[in-house]
């Protein structure tokens, strides 16, 4: 029995959060405990078979998923012809790092809601989109269809949107939703052209076997801008990240945080459309693709940082430090994408730059969402972001400011957080390949530092306000919700030549296996 | 000469359809219109996914009393219905957020809904 | 089980352990000269802010509010902000027009590159 629920976990990581989103509405009937109870439960259901996904990837390779096919693993049907009809889910190391990500943070996200959320109606609803919008993450990394991405990723913006505007007594999170809700829209939309127009000329929407037959013309590469573009918008690269401080500062701080999980799953998507749709070694233009997105990750990184200082909200604040973070995502992986060709460049410095990237990207999910989380608990209590009207929580709420050091410190890349290594990788070999960019990371680091170090003395220092007489320390759910992301924190930061080894050298090794992610399916052709 | 203009009929229209869509969501300032600009990007794109699914010689996958076995595989249809479901889904919730954003800021001129800038 | 404790970078090596081992050796030292000092200000009215023999404010007017605190930083840099802030209109249309025009430039640059 315990074989064949291993057999069929990437169904059940997109099964169990579906089945648990249109069961709270009835749960919610029979009253608040039931329904925090199967919000409990459907939670930590979902985070063990994404763990236990994960495992077994990093252990055993590949894990391929048919739908509806006799063997799960059965990719090409007997009568097709040789091609690979059906939906296929196919989780290799990257993928299986994704999920990683997105079980740990929706755990403790959802932890925290538990608490925050207590005293809001229309919980129904909330726990709903929130289930929903998990599902649409753990779906967008796992899948290997295009159209599957598609339907996934259209699953995720409506239900980030949908939460976003949650608070509707105020007009501003329903501006913010429907900011995210327009963009979204748009960029989904030319996704889809895209999809259609690589359907039109190879018919197929599997990723491996569009990868095999892909021409490279020029309506490939229409296609190729089609997808990228709206992909990295839904990151939050600068120039398109407007949408990230109006839609990240209104949400409720729980779904702040599953919303930086929902932008790296469209950062994962623009890797994979990148290095295993369109990675041929010959017929690719690496250093084009490239420089983009080394250009998109320093502007990304400069101009975040440097609209964050000014912030009086100390959620907008943290969402331009999102945008900032992700420049060094894509700054790391993008010197990996330009090196590409020159095979002793991408041994020496362009796989630890992609690994410094891979690893910032689960290293910033954890630190952010805590980040995030602790804004929300202060808001929690004092109701209000506004950094000139905080101050002295110190004493009121001493967890809430250790959990903000901690995210603050590694956020910053001091040592001895996990900030610190992720960053340490870029810096090594992004210095390698243009030492302006290297430097540049780094002014923007300290830029990180000094407007945490500002929020940390607006909000926890000073004397004791008279109007936040009353404060005390935030629930224990949102403690303990807390706590998972700060543990990571720490423990990639104490061991992370570890997570490295087992974890992020699999996931690049996967990236940069174009054939290998083909023959999974058709079978080294 | 007439059955290429004939044939690039539907890809015309598309690229009709999306260039009103993208002046709508780029020039008006109503937010209604905006929405009905993201309305017919949908249809255009759900029209462009329909035109890409013709195949030459080939006829419907309906096997009984079948004329010919060339058949075209039913794959776009399948592509444009999940498109149009949601597409509904993203016009409702839309058009709800505008409803609450005129109670709350009293206009939809989307130059006057800016709460959140800077 | 055997943790490798260092991060290999390629270009060098980080250990994590020796830098806690050394940040606790520090913090030693430092608490070692400490307690070798005058054993009479550490509590009381020692404690209190110098500020020149002023009497400190009440509550939280020392306090600088947050918007203040990089005045020096914001100042040196109008330059750059007075253009920058600007294109954070907050209006959805710019927003479109934003992603379609980076998309028009890459698509240019895809199709003669």
């Amino acid at each position: 029995m315990m074989d064949s629920l291993a057999l069929h976990l990437p169904a059940l990581l997109v099964a169990i959060p579906l089945f648990t989103a249109f069961l709270i509405p009835l749960a919610g009937r029979a009253g608040g405990t039931v329904r925090s109870a199967l919000v409990i439960l459907g939670a930590a259901l979902t985070s063990l078979a994404g763990l236990a996904l994960a495992a077994r990837v990093f252990a055993g390779g590949t894990v391929l998923y048919v739908f509806g096919a006799a063997a799960p693993h059965a990719a090409i049907p007997m009568d097709s012809g040789g091609i690979p009809i059906r939906i296929i889910f196919q989780v290799d190391a990257l993928g299986a790092l994704m999920v990683v990500i997105a079980a740990l943070s929706s755990l403790a996200i959802t932890l925290y809601s538990l608490a925050a959320e207590s005293r809001q109606s229309g919980k129904d609803g909330f726990y709903s989109m929130l289930f929903l919008l998990v599902a649409g993450v753990l779906g967008m990394v796992s899948t290997g269809d295009l159209f599957n991405f598609f339907v996934f990723l259209e699953i995720s913006s409506l239900a980030g949107a949908a939460l976003v505007a949650y608070r509707i007594d105020q007009g501003e999170a329903v501006e913010g939703g429907l900011k995210y809700a327009l963009l979204s829209t748009v960029g989904a939309l030319s996704v889809l052209m895209a999809i259609g127009i690589l359907f039109a000329q190879y018919n197929a929407l599997n990723i491996a076997t569009v990868a095999s037959r892909l021409r490279f013309g020029a309506l490939d590469m229409i296609a190729l801008v089609l997808l990228a573009v709206p992909l990295a918008m839904k990151c939050g690269a600068v120039p398109m990240h407007f949408w990230t401080p109006d839609t990240y500062t209104t949400a409720p701080s729980s779904i702040t945080a599953l919303l930086v999980v929902s932008s790296q799953a469209s950062l994962y998507g623009l890797f994979r459309i990148l290095f295993t749709l369109y990675g041929d070694l010959l017929r690719f233009n690496w250093a084009v693709f490239g420089w983009f997105l080394v250009i998109l990750g320093a502007l990304s990184a400069f101009v975040g940082v440097t609209m964050a200082i000014p912030q009086k909200d100390v959620k907008r604040l943290m969402a331009y430090h999102a945008v900032s973070q992700t420049g060094y995502m894509l700054l790391g992986v993008g010197v990996g994408l330009a090196v590409f060709a020159d095979a002793g460049a991408l041994a020496a410095y362009g796989k630890t730059a992609m690994a410094g990237g891979l690893f910032h990207i689960i290293n910033h999910a954890m630190y952010k969402g805590l980040l995030f989380l602790t804004a929300g608990a202060v808001f929690y209590r004092t109701g209000t972001r506004n950094l000139n009207r905080l101050g002295g929580l110190g004493h009121a709420m001493p967890w809430t400011m250790v959990f903000f050091m901690i995210g603050a410190l590694a956020i910053a890349g001091i040592p001895p957080f996990n900030g610190f290594a992720s960053k340490l990788l870029i810096y090594e070999s992004v210095f390698r390949f243009s030492p302006f960019l290297a430097i540049l990371a780094m002014v923007v680091s300290i830029l990180t530092l000094a407007s945490f170090v500002k929020v940390f003395h607006s909000m926890f220092m000073g004397p004791p306000r008279a109007e936040f007489a009353g404060v005390r320390e935030v629930p224990a759910p949102m403690i303990a919700g807390m706590a998972i992301l700060a543990a990571f924190v720490i423990l990639a930061g104490l061991v992370p030549q570890a997570f490295v080894d087992r974890m992020i050298a699999p996931a690049v090794n996967a990236l940069v296996d174009r054939a290998g992610y083909i023959a999974a399916i058709l079978g080294g052709h | 000469m007439i059955t290429r203009l004939l044939l690039a009929m539907p890809f015309l229209t598309v690229a009709v359809l999306l260039l009103l869509a993208l002046g709508a969501l780029l020039f008006k300032r109503n937010l209604i219109k905006m929405l009905m600009g993201l309305s017919l990007m949908e249809s255009a794109v759900n029209l462009f996914l329909v035109a890409i699914g013709y195949r030459q010689d080939g006829i419907a996958p309906i096997f009984t009393n079948a004329p010919q076995t060339l058949m075209v595989l039913p794959t776009v249809q399948a592509l444009t219905l999940t498109a149009i479901v949601i597409g509904v889904a993203t016009s409702a919730m839309m058009l709800s957020f505008a409803m609450v954003i005129y109670k709350k800021y009293g206009t939809v001129d989307v130059r006057n809904i800016r709460k959140l800038n800077g | 089980m055997d943790i490798p404790w260092t991060l290999q970078t390629g270009a060098g090596a980080w250990n994590p352990l020796l830098w806690l081992v050394g940040f606790a050796v520090a913090f030693g030292v430092a608490w070692l000269v400490r307690s070798r000092g005058r054993p009479d200000n550490r509590s009381g009215d020692a404690l209190k802010p110098f500020i020149s023999g002023n009497e400190e404010p009440e509550n939280a007017g020392g306090h600088i509010p947050a918007s203040n605190l990089y005045w020096g930083f914001t100042e040196a840099m109008k330059a750059y902000y007075s253009r920058l802030v600007p294109f954070h209109t907050g209006i959805p249309s710019d927003y479109v027009a934003w992603l379609l025009g980076v998309m028009a430039l890459m698509l240019v640059i895809a199709l003669t590159v």
